[in-house]
Order: structure tokens, then sequence, then C-alpha cells
């Protein structure tokens, strides 16, 4: 419980986030998706959301990402108030500060790995160039390679290079690793370990499977909507030295 | 199957916007099969109702006098029924207060008891009185025309003789359902009228006492009407007949068949085009519907379905668009069919009642039609979607294999914007698809020029006959075939700028098994007012020696060609029988005419320098000086004005056009933007979860609007020029469909045609924008990072 606290004061918070709650209406049902959140995450930490199915870690990483509204609480985004904005707020804070790498991909497949980064390159304010992302994820030799000519695991590294292409603040991974098997998976994280370390950018990595955490500078559990345990891995271990 | 039918119910509501589309382009198609075929049938009903109530003749003969007796001979004739002669008079009448000429034609009623034949049907009055003096019916259209009522009074001038009549009555006539002014192309109800009034008064007036000049007969059952002609023409060719001729060649009944014919066309080209292509996009927009529901299907099959069971299921959904589409396009149908009869009856056929009548097959077609095309268009999908192994179908699809497009390969791509190639590839990756969208899209656009057409069409005939073939201001005929020198004294008359005269004759034209009842024209072959027209619509000289055909009547009706020699039979004076031959074809849109010069014609009869009548110059402003001394002179008979004509022509079938175009408009409009926004919204459907992603990217709505809509807007604007080529052609189609003995529609399209064509594509498409822009401010990101279901 000691390490509760932040590792380094240098650091600032990114989001602050009070009270979160989240009930999703279903006719006669309400699903208590959260049930009031109190977190803090910070510049340049790498944390793993850890939890069973539908213990809500979607719900809140999506809440964060600006995608969905909480029903309850608040979220601060350095010092945008993410509760409460406007459709059009929300589109410019996820354009110019978030970057999401999803479970499937959702590659843009009538373009190839460049011009997938590219798209969001374009619309960004001080993005790097396309070719950089795409080396620094590795894969600086499948430039003009469409989707469909990628294996699944390349397929996510150009999501990830996508998604870091534009320098974000943050970045948020929804089981990233889910559709691929562990060997592919480690060379996903590695790349996520590598952007973390080499650009600064606070990252959120949604994982059901317990082996992922000792990547992460802190490991929050969720359980039914609340918050069961966060703690700071003393000794993270580098992403291909996990196995699961 | 009750979790399945479930699924139905919610599958339709979920995509109720799409149903409705599809259903609107169904309706758009059933609606004008119904609107045509049911007023067709019920015009056609009713005027064989109307024929046999009023116990229309089957013969018919003018002659120029006979005594009353020879009617025992012509009842005795073997194949004989019902004989009934008549008087009838060609007269001028006067209207206090209308000062154009019009013409009439009178005709007597028996002065004991009903018409045998041609019975009339009372609108409002009553019948002459038995042995009145100046006791008139009139016909409805002229006593609607100007406002006649029971007690209103007129004068005609009959044999050069001024006769006050007094209005009894109001009445129609199976004689004289379809009513046209000799000489005249078009209906004129103001000024041509049709009168009855009692035989004694009519002969008395009309020096015809015991004698009569008009005979209608039936016939005996299973006599041949042939026959029965020729036995009439050998009984009445001494007292100056004109020829016994049948139905087909009655006047009234002849346009009124051409006029069904030609609504028969309607009945079937029309609905052809519009189901045919609605068929068509229904099968393009519901084969792309099913393809979308393949995970579904996959696992379908995955619970264990059998192929029959989904097939079933995917069937009964798109029956269900069907039938909506079928009942709404029946009730429109009906709904226009009856406006559309009632155009006709206020317009062209004057029937004292309506039969209208919805088929039951008309709707079981309809229902068939379009129930194949749906659901052949859906099996096709349905199979290809079953064909999939369970596993594969439920599997996020694969991205699909894209490359860089042709423009991008020749080294434009730096050009391109990320999201303006995903349009562009996106179009390429799928050229089929691609290409079948823009040929809806383009039919519709075709269907718009075909329903607004006629319009433009209708002004070029109008156009061509009046400003380049009869360019006269006044036709106007003798009572007789009359010296030329009369032509000097009409010159003469003040307001007259140039006078041409005319000798018709009537005549039967035959060429092998071919026949045809017209008039034989003799024009002034250096005319500047009645012209007959070459090909590329230039005037040319009428040579001497023979005669020259319009093209619909030497092709199409006598079957013969230049160089031929055609059979004469004169049907005036000592009625010569003559071979003439056929030296030319000229080209006209209106009507069919037989043209020879005069002195030609002349000389076939053996007559010196004859005229039957005069085409005038008139000095613009003395009209109405000019009419007032042609209709004091006794030797002149039927005056037509050309202006007041077209006038008159705009009038009636303004109605027509307006009624025509709001329907097509209609019609096409449904169908262009069931196609346009079933399109747009099946591409959404399709990308989705791609532009879901983008969103969550950081993209803005109108960013990713411009991914879709651009695809739209590149597709609608292709399909524009495409739309063009099939208005054209489906254009092309009706026109020679079209070809009839009263008009043949010239391959004429108005700027505006293209315009309206263009317009329904734009307007559908900014619609279906409109609405998908909505749709993309719905688009669920949450779900994109889901797990697929
Ligand atoms: N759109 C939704 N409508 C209704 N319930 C939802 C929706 N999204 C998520 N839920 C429910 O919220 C709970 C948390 O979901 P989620 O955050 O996706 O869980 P996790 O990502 O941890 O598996 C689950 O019970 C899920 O069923
Ligand atoms: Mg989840």
């Amino acid at each position: 419980m000691m390490r509760f606290m932040p590792p380094d004061n240098a650091n600032p918070a990114v989001f602050v986030a009070h009270g979160l709650t989240k009930v999703y209406r279903m006719g006669e049902v309400e699903v208590h998706a959260l049930r009031g959140i109190d977190l803090t995450l910070y510049r340049g930490e790498l944390v793993v959301l850890l939890g069973p199915s539908g213990s809500g870690k979607s719900t809140l990483l999506n809440i964060l990402g600006g995608l969905d509204a909480p029903t309850g609480g608040e979220v601060r985004y350095l010092d945008h108030m993410l509760t409460g904005a406007t459709e059009t707020e929300l589109t410019r804070f996820r354009r110019e500060h978030v970057g999401f790498v999803f479970q499937f991909y959702n590659l843009i497949p009538s373009l190839t790995a460049r011009e997938n980064v590219a798209a969001v390159t374009e619309i960004a304010a001080a993005p790097m160039r396309p070719e950089d992302a795409l080396a620094l994820v590795g894969l600086g030799n499948r430039l003009d390679h469409f989707p469909a000519q990628l294996s699944g695991g390349e397929q996510q590294r150009v999501a990830i290079a996508r998604a870091v292409a534009k320098n974000p603040a943050v970045l948020l991974c929804d089981e990233p690793t889910g559709a691929l098997d562990s060997a592919t998976g480690v060379v996903v994280l590695e790349v996520l370990e590598k952007v973390n370390r080499e650009l600064g950018t606070l990252t959120v990595l949604i994982t059901h499977n317990a082996g992922i955490a000792d990547m992460a500078d802190r490991v929050i559990r969720l359980s039914d909507g609340r918050i069961a345990d966060i703690h700071a891995n003393a000794a993270k271990k580098a992403a291909h030295e996990l196995s699961w | 199957m009750r979790a399945l039918d479930r699924k139905l119910f919610r599958d339709v509501w979920h995509l109720r916007g799409q149903v409705l589309a599809i259903a609107a382009v169904i309706m758009g198609g059933v609606a004008t099969m119904v609107m045509s075929l049911s007023t067709y049938e019920s015009l056609t009903i009713t005027r064989d109702r109307f024929y046999s109530e009023f116990r229309f003749a089957e013969v018919f003969v003018s002659l120029k006098r006979a005594p009353e007796p020879v009617a025992e001979r012509l009842a005795a004739l073997p194949g004989v029924e019902r004989v009934e002669t008549r008087v009838r008079a060609g007269v001028k009448l006067e209207v206090a207060g209308f000062s154009d000429p019009i013409t009439g034609l009178l005709l007597s009623l028996p002065d004991q008891g009903e018409p045998l034949l041609n019975a009339l049907h009372l609108r409002r009055g009553r019948m002459v009185q038995p042995w009145s003096a100046d006791e008139v019916v009139l016909s409805d259209t002229f006593a609607d025309a100007h406002g006649f009522q029971p007690g209103d009074t007129l004068a005609a001038i009959i044999n050069g003789k001024r006769k006050q009549l007094t209005v009894v009555g109001v009445a129609v006539s199976p004689e004289y359902v379809y009513q046209i002014a000799p000489g005249s192309m078009f209906p004129d109800f103001k000024r041509y009228g049709v009168l009855w009034m009692g035989r004694n008064a009519l002969a008395a007036a009309y020096d015809m006492e015991g004698a009569f000049n008009q005979v209608s007969l039936t016939l005996a059952r299973g006599a041949i009407e042939q026959d029965v002609i020729d036995r009439v023409d050998a009984v009445l060719g001494t007292y100056g007949s004109t020829g016994a001729y049948g139905r087909s060649d009655q006047f009234s009944n002849r346009f009124l068949s051409e006029e069904l014919k030609q609504l028969q066309t309607t009945a079937t080209v029309f609905p052809a085009i519009f189901l045919g292509v609605a068929a068509f996009l229904l099968n393009v927009v519901l084969s792309r519907l099913i393809a979308l529901q393949r995970d579904q299907i996959a696992i379908l099959k995955a619970f264990g379905y059998p192929y029959l069971a989904i097939g079933v299921h995917y069937v009964k959904l798109v029956l269900l668009m069907t039938v909506l589409g079928v009942a709404g396009g029946v009730a429109l149908g009906a709904w226009f069919g009856q406006g559309l009869s009632n155009v006709y009856m206020e317009t062209t056929f004057r029937f004292p009642y309506l039969d209208y009548r919805l088929n039951a097959g008309v709707i079981l077609v309809a229902l068939g039609i379009s129930a194949f095309a749906a659901v052949s268009g859906t099996l096709f999908s349905v199979a290809r979607a079953v064909r999939l192994p369970p596993a594969e179908g439920m599997r996020p699809e694969m991205p699909e294999a894209y490359r860089a497009t042709l423009v991008e390969r020749i080294g434009l791509q730096r050009w391109f914007s990320a999201p303006t190639r995903m349009i562009l590839r996106h179009i390429e990756r799928r050229p089929l698809k691609s290409l079948l969208t823009v040929l809806g899209i383009a039919c519709a656009c075709g269907l718009m020029m075909v329903g607004n057409y006629q319009k433009g069409a209708i002004d070029f005939m109008v156009d061509v006959q009046f400003r380049q073939g009869a360019r006269e201001d006044l036709a106007l005929a003798f009572i007789e075939p009359t010296s030329g020198r009369a032509l000097h004294e009409l010159a003469a008359l003040p307001g007259v700028d140039f006078v041409e005269g005319f000798r018709d004759v009537p005549a039967i034209l035959r060429f092998r098994q071919y026949h045809h009842r017209a008039a034989l024209f003799g024009i002034q072959p250096e005319g500047q007012l009645h012209r007959s027209l070459d090909s590329n619509l230039q005037p040319v000289a009428v040579p001497p020696g023979g005669v020259v055909l319009t093209d619909h009547l030497a092709n199409e009706i006598l079957h013969v060609k230049p160089g031929d020699l055609l059979t004469v039979e004169v049907l005036e004076g000592r009625r010569p029988v003559l071979q003439v031959p056929v030296l030319g074809i000229t080209k006209q849109f209106l009507g069919v005419s037989a043209y020879m010069q005069k002195e030609s014609l002349n000389a076939l009869m053996r007559e010196g320098n004859t005229v039957s009548g005069a085409y005038l110059a008139v000095t613009p402003g003395m009209e109405t000086e000019l009419y007032a001394k042609l209709h004091e002179r006794p030797r002149v008979l039927g005056m037509v004005a050309n202006k007041a004509a077209i006038q008159s022509f705009y009038a009636t079938i303004g109605e027509f056009i307006l009624f025509y175009n709001l329907v097509a408009t209609l019609l096409a409009g449904a169908i262009g933007f069931g196609v346009v926004y079933n399109s747009a919204r099946i591409a959404l459907s399709e990308r989705g979860r791609e532009l879901a992603s983008l969103r969550v990217l950081g993209f803005t709505r109108g960013e990713i609007a411009y991914i879709l809509l651009g695809e739209l807007a590149l597709l609608t604007l292709a399909a524009i020029p495409v739309g063009f080529v099939v208005g054209v052609g489906l254009v092309g189609v009706l026109v020679v469909a079209f070809q009839n003995e009263l008009y043949r529609l010239p391959l004429i399209l108005t700027p505006e045609n293209y315009a309206m064509g263009a317009a329904v594509v734009i307007v559908s498409a900014l619609l279906s924008a409109l609405l998908l822009w909505l749709r993309l401010g719905r688009l669920d990101l949450v779900a994109v990072l889901k797990t697929r279901e």
C-alpha cells in the first residue's frame, strides 16, 4: 500500500478520475459496468488494466479515451475536463492527444501500411513521418503492403505505428494481443514497451492475462466495476521475458 | 422457426429505411403498370359497352342523294340486319359573341321513335320534339366549350340559308366519341360541333325531302363485312356514293382505336421499362443487402438450420418488402389510373360514363414480376452465403485485398490525400459493384428523361408541322370542287396576303394486299404555304406525274417504295380507278398524307384548273373581318384556323401532359431515390466499422463523411452521362413502339429533359447524403473496439 503514490513526483498527473460510474440501461435491466472509480495516471507510465471479462476494463478505457461518457463522476485530462465536453471537443481531444490500438487492428483495408499511418499523421499537429513510425515498430520494410498482405502481428504493429505516429500523450490499447498467438503477442508487446520507453507516452494496456502484468510500472486490477487493487512492480520485466 | 420469424420482424424494423426505399422502387414500377393497364382496360370496356348500348352501326356510307325507297333495297341485301337512312349536312355555325369560323355537322334524327342505330346518350335537356322545325341537340363538347344550355339559340348556314336553331338538349354519340373537323389535325371543341335535328326539318332546309344522303347499317350474324360493303356499293354507286366503309374506317372509331392502341403500347412499353429497371435495381440492392448478413447466415448454419430454412427466411424478408411495394404500387396506380382515365375523358374521348376497372390479373402479374426479381436476387446471394463454411463466415472478415489504383500507378498519387485514395481504391476494388450502382442510378436518370420527353417532342412536332409544313393561317373548303378562278376572288378579299389552291379527292389507295382510305392532296409544287418536307425537314417540291407519300403511310401502311405503282380508287365524280407511280417519300410527324401536284391531279381527274379549297395567309389583325366576309360566301363551307387549332390543341393536351409529367416525375423520383439511398446506405453498412475506427482515431464527422459521400458523389456524377445514354436509348424504344397513324414521335430530347434526368439523380443523392450525414452522427464508436459478435 506504500506504493499507491507515484514512484516519481516529477511526473505530473495526466488523467485524474473521481467517482466514475457507468450504468448501461437495457430496458428493465441495469448493468453497473463501473461502480465508483478513483484513479490517477501519470506521464510516462506503463499501466496494465487487469481483470476478468466483464469487469469494466473496456468501459473505463473508453471513458478515458473520450469515446464514452460516464454516468457519474468526473475525469480530467491535464487541465481539460472530459466529462461534459461536447462531441467536437472530444473528437479534438482524441485527434490531438490519444492513440488507440484495438484487438482487431481495424486497419483501413484500402490503404497501405504507410498510408494507414499517413491517414492519421495528415490530420495531426506535429506527427512523425509515417516511415519513422513504421520503423519504430520494425516494419520499415513493409511500407507499401496492404493489410491483406500482412500477418496479424504485423497488422497490429501497423496499428501501433498508426497510434503513436502523431506523438500522442496517451496510448490506449484494448487487448492488443487478444487475437494473436503468444509469440506474436510478445513482439507486439515489445513494440509497446519500446514506444513507452523511447517516447515517454503514457500507455494503458488492457488484458485479462496476468502474465502480461509483469511488464507494467503499475497494475490496476478491476473486479465487478471497482478497483480491487493497485500495485507497482518493483522490478518490471522486459516484454521478451514474458510468457503465457 | 418462431425465433427466425422474430428475427425477420426485427430485421425489417432495423432496416426500415432501406425497406421503404426498396418498396418505393417496386411501387414505382408497379404503379406505372397498374395505371396504364387499368386505364387501357377501362377505356376499352367503356367503349365496347357504349357501342353496344347505343347501337353503333357497323357499315357507313355517304352519297349525294337517293330516294327513300332505295333503303328497302339495302335492307333486303343478304348480310344486312338493320338499315337507317339519314340526312347529313355540312354547315357553318354562328354563335353570338364568338367571331372565329365554326364548322358544324347537322345530322337528322327520325321524327318517329328512337334512332335505330347510333343512338344518342342525352346528357342534359331533352330530345327534339317530333316534327319540330328548329330544335337541335348539341354534341356535349361543343355545348360545353360555349356554355350552351337548353333554351339557348344559335344560327346555322344550311345550304346558303341562315336558320335560327334552339338548343333543347346536349348529348353524346358513339359515332362522335372523337370529333375532328374535316381537314383539321386536332380536336377543337370550340370550332367544330355536331348537331342533331328532326329529319323533316333538316330535309326541308337541305332539299332532301323524301331522300337521304347517309346510311348506317348493321350486319346480320355471320355476315362478312367486305361482302356487304361490295353489295351496298353496287346499289348506291349510281347515287353518288363515296363508297361504303366499315367501323375500321369510321373516323371517330378509327381515331379511338389508334388512341387505344397507343395507350396499349404505353401500357406495355412504359411498365416494361419501369418494372424492368425496378427489377434490376431490386436485384442489385437485395443481393448486397443479403451479402451483409453473411455472418448471421453462418451462425444460423452453425446452429444447424438447414439451408432451405435459411433460404426461406430471407425470401420471406424480401417478399415482405415486395408485398409492401406492390400494395403501394397498386393503390397508387389505381389512383393515377382513375386520374388518367378522367383526363382522357375530358380531353379526348367523350363517353357518357367511365367503367373504371382494376383487373385482378394485372395485380397478379405485377406481384409475379416483382416477386421474381426480388427472390432471384435474394436466392443468389443466400446461396453464396450458405456455401461458406460457418467458421469462416463468423470470423471477422479478412481485410480485403486492395491495390493502388490506375491513376496512382501512373504517378498521380501525390495529388491524393489518404481519404481520397480510399475512395478511389474502394471503387476500383469493386468494379462490378460500382458499375451496377452507376447503372442503377443511370436508370433512374433515364426513366426521368422518358417521363418528361413527351412535351419537347410535341413542341417539336407542332413546330415542324405548322412552321415548316402547313404554314397557312387559314384553310378553307368549298362546298364542291370549284374553278381555280375562285382563288382570285379570295385573293382580292381584305386581309388576304396570299392564296394557294388545293384539290383533294377522296380515294382508296391500294398496293398488293394493303389499302388506306384517305384524300389525295393536289398542292402547288412551288407552294409557299403548304409544303411537303424531306427527311431533313427541308421543303421539297412535289414532282409532276405521280404521288408522294409521307413516310409512315409508305413504309408502315402501304408498304410501297418509290418506283412502285399505286392503285388509286377515286371516290368522287366518275370514280376512276387509276395507276399512279410513287415518286418519293416525305417526312411528316402528324397524320399521314398522299400529295400530288395539283395540275397532275386535275389531269388524272380529267378536269381543268379545279380546286377543292384554298390555303390563305392572313394579315395579322384582319382575321375577324376576313372571317365575317368568308362566312357570307355561300360556296365556302368549312374553315380551319391553324393558330386557333394549335392553341386548342395545347389547351386540351396541356392537362394531359401536366398529369403525365407529374406521375412520371413522382415515379422516376421514387425509383431514383430508392436506388441512390440504398446504394449509400449499404455502403455505410459495409464500411461502418472502418469509418468508426477513423472516428476513434480522431477524424471528424465531416472527414469520414467525405470518404463515404465522396464515393457516392463520384458514382453519382459518373452515372449522369451514363443516364443520358440510357435515357436516349429508352426514348428510342418508345419512338419505335409508338409509331402510329396519328403521329410519330421524333427522337428529340431537349436540354430540359437532360436537366430533369440529372436533377432527379442529384436531388436523390443530396437527400440520401443528408440522411447518411445524420446517421454518421449516430455511429457507434465503442462497438468498434469490442470483440465481434
Ligand atoms: N453497450 C453496452 N450495453 C450494455 N451493457 C454493456 C455495454 N457495454 C458493456 N456492457 C456491460 O458492461 C460490463 C462491462 O463491460 P466491459 O467494460 O466491456 O468489460 P471488459 O472489457 O472488462 O470485459 C459488462 O457486464 C458488459 O456486459
Ligand atoms: Mg473488453
